[in-house]
């Protein structure tokens, strides 16, 4: 087995533990290249079908290609598709920093369809790479009854034997591709064909790298216009992806305040 | 792109991914808290070139605006939370890479309190690298982390001496600090492969040789690490396919799971254990939409798959495919070193769930062997096992498990246990002293009906004046069965009784001559004594049997034989100190000396009874007192 073999099969191995262990689950689909991988992935685990609702929480700001990418695929790949749009943001938490106000949106939307569906659990295509606090997530993440995140208190996970039981109310966030890099999800897109939005090619010598609202994520300076050519530039970047994600660097602990709250 | 804040830096430090197409070896460190982890990992870090550009100067100018000294250490610490207690408190994971490959990094907390996190750590690394300080010598969490990876089947480990500039760089006091390492690692069966002098801070023996220690000839951390090997998955060893779940999401009906071990092909043979189903592989499923590419015959180890049988029948998550010839042990009692992470501790007697594999079930605690303190390995006894103890366990489930001995395929052979909803401890199989069961529960022979009786066994009750049935006497050796039995036999035979006694050492000389003393051989002569027992009853008698029959599991069996009838176990009663002052065969003795292994109440175990009819204390009462009680107790049970 090759190394994205294994990628492979750990993430469908955590498919079907999830799958198997929790009622009334549903996939997290935010339209970018780590949750296209995360479809694939379930395609893959359950043999060509995606047996839960695989859900988009609109902020109604994402690029018209992105948008353009999720109606044409959401019926190709036969999803049980749902959208839920998120609150406006004169709802929010004014103390947050204006990007960062802006994810925390989308975190609302998130824990409002949450409720409206009654969803015990949701896949989330995370990667332990992607960043600092990201790195110490677990695969299967319980949430408090207000979606919050304690990262000082995690469930012990190991020999691959998930925490499954939960006491009535406890959501739990699934992270099937926390064992990958970036790297690794483009060499798999590659090698599995998996469709790509173009933003992620390099256009007048930028590209995005990492997908978010319009108005908070920054292309960066690039010249690939390839799958193969972003892997080739990212052996040799010293550049974070999430740098130009404008809410994880408005403060110190900005991104960690997010993520306590229950954003991704 | 906005220009990258200061701020920024503590978020974005550690997030440079590797390239895919190379090796990926994944490194836990672990060590006491304080002995310079993170401090080592910066080090590493930045010495080479793993850092992204402008990080080690936005660190530098952090720390002046905050007013502390420059740490190496800052680069690990992402959390608010362990900047404030300056403790790294999860698990975390970093990446690196040096010329020869990838490497991740996973940094387990040395803090006392954060076992459940260098647990959770080190379980998914091919490697170790254990960190002493060099001032502070070996601590009591060097050896107990040593002793968990080695718990955990980590075999590769590399210990660095940290903070030689505190010493000096003296070769005295390192030689010191190794032997006395090393000689605790060889005491648990590890050897160290490397012991290196570092200094972190200094940057020596990190990435770049050291000047100043001349007298150390090995390699380097990094050297050391890239003579590591990954874990290899192992398609060369007997199957081992847990079932993970069955779908039938189409007409096919998929049996998922993934190949732990070994591997199969379209066509064999597999047995699901502990159902004992069988079928053939008729397919192996497989989604691609890559054009071309045709289903596979042949699955390994390490693979999610999915397959179809050729025949349908019912098996179901938890089961264990293997093939026939290899199959895994079968027992409901185990022997198990476990760690404890529960907030309230593991108490004898009480149940929790086993997660073995995909399986779940209720097990007992059925006894806490001991209590091992793993910084001097000296063993306590206890009724529970407190947070963050290693114990030898014996752990009972009221239905057939399948699973295997660790040593032998740790993934089959590791469970946890749940405590209501929590993970609340790991552990690892031994069947030392137990029997595999498969065997014995395996009919072998088929289309056999029995003969029914021309003769009632009223009929036979009634011309006998009693019922027939099994007085099954238990006990260590030396508690008085067999005394008491020949002399209620006696008392019986005088009063009219039609009884006879089936005694261990006679029965050894004939009926099983051909078993020896292994524990599946002492199951085999108990299975067989307690058939003939049954038979016994049935004919009218009451056989009286005296056998140790330690295992609650044989016992139990005996009295399935015995079908519905009168069985009676009569629990013998007399503890190992009594049974040792007594000692009418000289055995005790001989174990003592080491000359009678696998000796029960010595060397192996000895279940008691918890459903005995009657139980006879004989460090109480004399053999005529025992005798009068068993009479009394006969008269009672066996009148017409």
């Amino acid at each position: 087995m090759d190394r994205l073999d294994q990628l492979e099969s750990q993430s469908i191995f955590i498919f079907r533990e999830a799958f198997n262990r929790i009622e009334n689950i549903a996939m997290l689909w935010s339209l970018g290249k780590d949750s296209n991988v995360m479809i694939w992935l379930a395609r893959k685990a359950f043999f060509g079908h995606v047996p839960f609702p695989v859900m988009h929480v609109d902020t109604e700001k994402k690029f018209p290609e992105m948008y353009e990418f999720r109606d044409r695929y959401a019926a190709e790949w036969n999803l049980n598709f749902i959208r839920e749009l998120c609150p406006p943001i004169e709802d929010i938490d004014d103390t947050l920093p204006p990007a960062a106000r802006s994810a925390a949106r989308k975190t609302a939307g998130l824990k409002k369809a949450i409720e409206k569906h009654k969803f015990n659990a949701l896949f989330a295509g995370i990667r332990r790479d992607e960043e600092a606090t990201r790195a110490k997530e677990r695969v299967f993440s319980p949430r408090g009854a207000t979606g919050q995140w304690d990262f000082r208190d995690q469930p012990p996970e190991f020999w691959d034997q998930f925490k499954t039981d939960f006491p009535p109310g406890t959501h739990i966030r699934v992270h099937p591709l926390l064992h990958w890099t970036e790297v690794d999800i483009w060499l798999y897109t590659l090698r599995e064909r998996i469709p790509t939005i173009p933003l992620y090619f390099a256009k007048d010598g930028k590209r995005y790298r990492s997908l978010g609202d319009k108005d908070i994520t920054n292309p960066v300076a690039s010249t690939a216009t390839t799958i193969e050519e972003i892997i080739e530039e990212l052996r040799t970047t010293r550049i974070s992806e999430r740098s130009g994600r404008a809410m994880d660097h408005e403060a110190e602990d900005a991104f960690e305040r997010l993520r306590a709250d229950g954003y991704l | 792109m906005p220009e990258a804040s200061e701020a920024k830096v503590k978020l974005a430090t550690v997030n440079e991914s590797p390239a895919s197409a190379r090796d990926l070896l994944r490194i836990v460190i672990v060590g006491h808290v304080d002995h310079g982890k993170s401090t080592l990992v910066g080090r590493m870090f930045h010495d080479t070139g793993s850092l992204p550009d402008g990080k080690y100067e936005s660190i530098k100018a952090m720390c002046e605006r905050r007013g502390v000294p420059f740490e190496w250490a800052f680069l690990m610490d992402a959390l608010q939370a362990e900047r404030d207690q300056g403790i790294t408190i999860d698990t975390s994971q970093i990446w690196f890479k040096t010329d020869a490959r990838d490497y991740t990094i996973i940094d387990a907390p040395g803090h006392k309190e954060f076992l459940k996190n260098m647990i959770t750590g080190a379980a998914q690394s091919d490697a170790a690298l254990l960190i002493i300080d060099a001032a502070e010598g070996v601590r009591e969490q060097s050896r107990r982390h040593g002793y968990l990876l080695h718990l955990l089947g980590i075999r590769q480990v590399a210990v660095a001496v940290n903070k030689m500039d505190l010493i000096g760089y003296e070769q005295d006091q390192f030689d010191l600090i190794e032997q006395e390492y090393r000689d605790y690692l060889t005491s648990i069966g590890v050897t160290p492969t490397f012991v290196i002098p570092v200094s972190a801070r200094a940057g020596d023996n990190i990435v770049t040789e050291s000047t100043t220690m001349a007298w150390y000839k090995g390699p380097t951390v990094v050297k050391a690490l890239d003579s590591f090997l990954p874990k290899a998955t192992a398609s060369d060893r007997p199957l081992r396919f847990p079932v993970q779940d069955v779908y039938k999401f189409d007409q096919r009906r998929i049996i998922a799971g993934r190949i732990e071990e070994g591997s199969f092909a379209v066509g064999d043979e597999l047995v699901f254990s502990p159902s004992n189903k069988k079928a053939r592989v008729k397919s192996i499923e497989a989604w691609s939409t890559i054009p071309g590419k045709e289903q596979p015959t042949e699955a390994f180890a390490g693979e999610s798959v999915g397959i179809t049988l050729d025949e349908q029948i019912f098996v179901e998550r938890g089961e264990l495919a293997s093939h026939v010839e290899h199959a895994p042990i079968e027992t409901d009692v185990f022997r198990a070193r476990i760690f404890w992470l529960g907030h309230e501790s593991m108490v004898k007697g009480k149940t929790y769930r086993i997660k073995l594999g995909t399986m779940e079930a209720p097990v007992t605690v059925q006894s806490i062997e001991s209590i091992i303190d793993t910084s001097d390995l000296s063993n306590t006894s206890s009724h529970q096992v407190e947070r963050n103890q290693v114990a030898e366990v014996v752990l009972r489930s009221r239905r057939m498990l399948a699973l295997d001995e660790f040593e032998k395929a740790p993934k089959s052979g590791r469970f946890v246990l749940i405590d209501k909803y929590d993970i609340a401890g790991g552990g690892i199989i031994s069947m030392e002293g137990y029997a595999n069961q498969r065997d014995l529960i395996t009919s072998r022979s088929t289309n056999i009906t029995r003969v029914e009786h021309g003769v009632t066994t009223e009929a036979r009750a009634f011309k006998n004046g009693h019922k027939g049935g099994v007085l099954w006497f238990t006990g260590l050796s030396g508690a008085g069965k067999s005394t008491v039995a020949v002399a209620l036999e006696k008392k019986l035979f005088e009063k009219g009784y039609n009884v006879f006694v089936l005694d261990g050492d006679n029965v050894r000389h004939g009926l099983n001559a051909n078993l020896s003393f292994s524990p599946e051989d002492r199951a085999e002569n108990i299975r067989r004594v307690g058939e003939v027992s049954a038979l016994f009853a049935r004919a009218g008698m009451i056989a009286i049997t005296s056998f140790i029959s330690p295992y609650r599991s044989d016992r139990d069996r005996a009295r399935e034989a015995s079908n519905g009838g009168d069985f009676h176990e009569i629990f013998v009663k007399a503890d190992v100190a009594t049974c040792e002052a007594r000692d009418p065969k000289g055995l005790y003795k001989k174990a003592r000396s080491g000359e009678i292994k696998d000796f029960t109440g010595i060397s192996a175990p000895y279940e008691e009874p918890d459903n005995a009819e009657l139980t006879i204390d004989t460090s109480v009462l004399s053999v005529d007192e025992s005798v009068e009680q068993l009479v009394n107790y006969v008269e009672m049970k066996f009148k017409v």
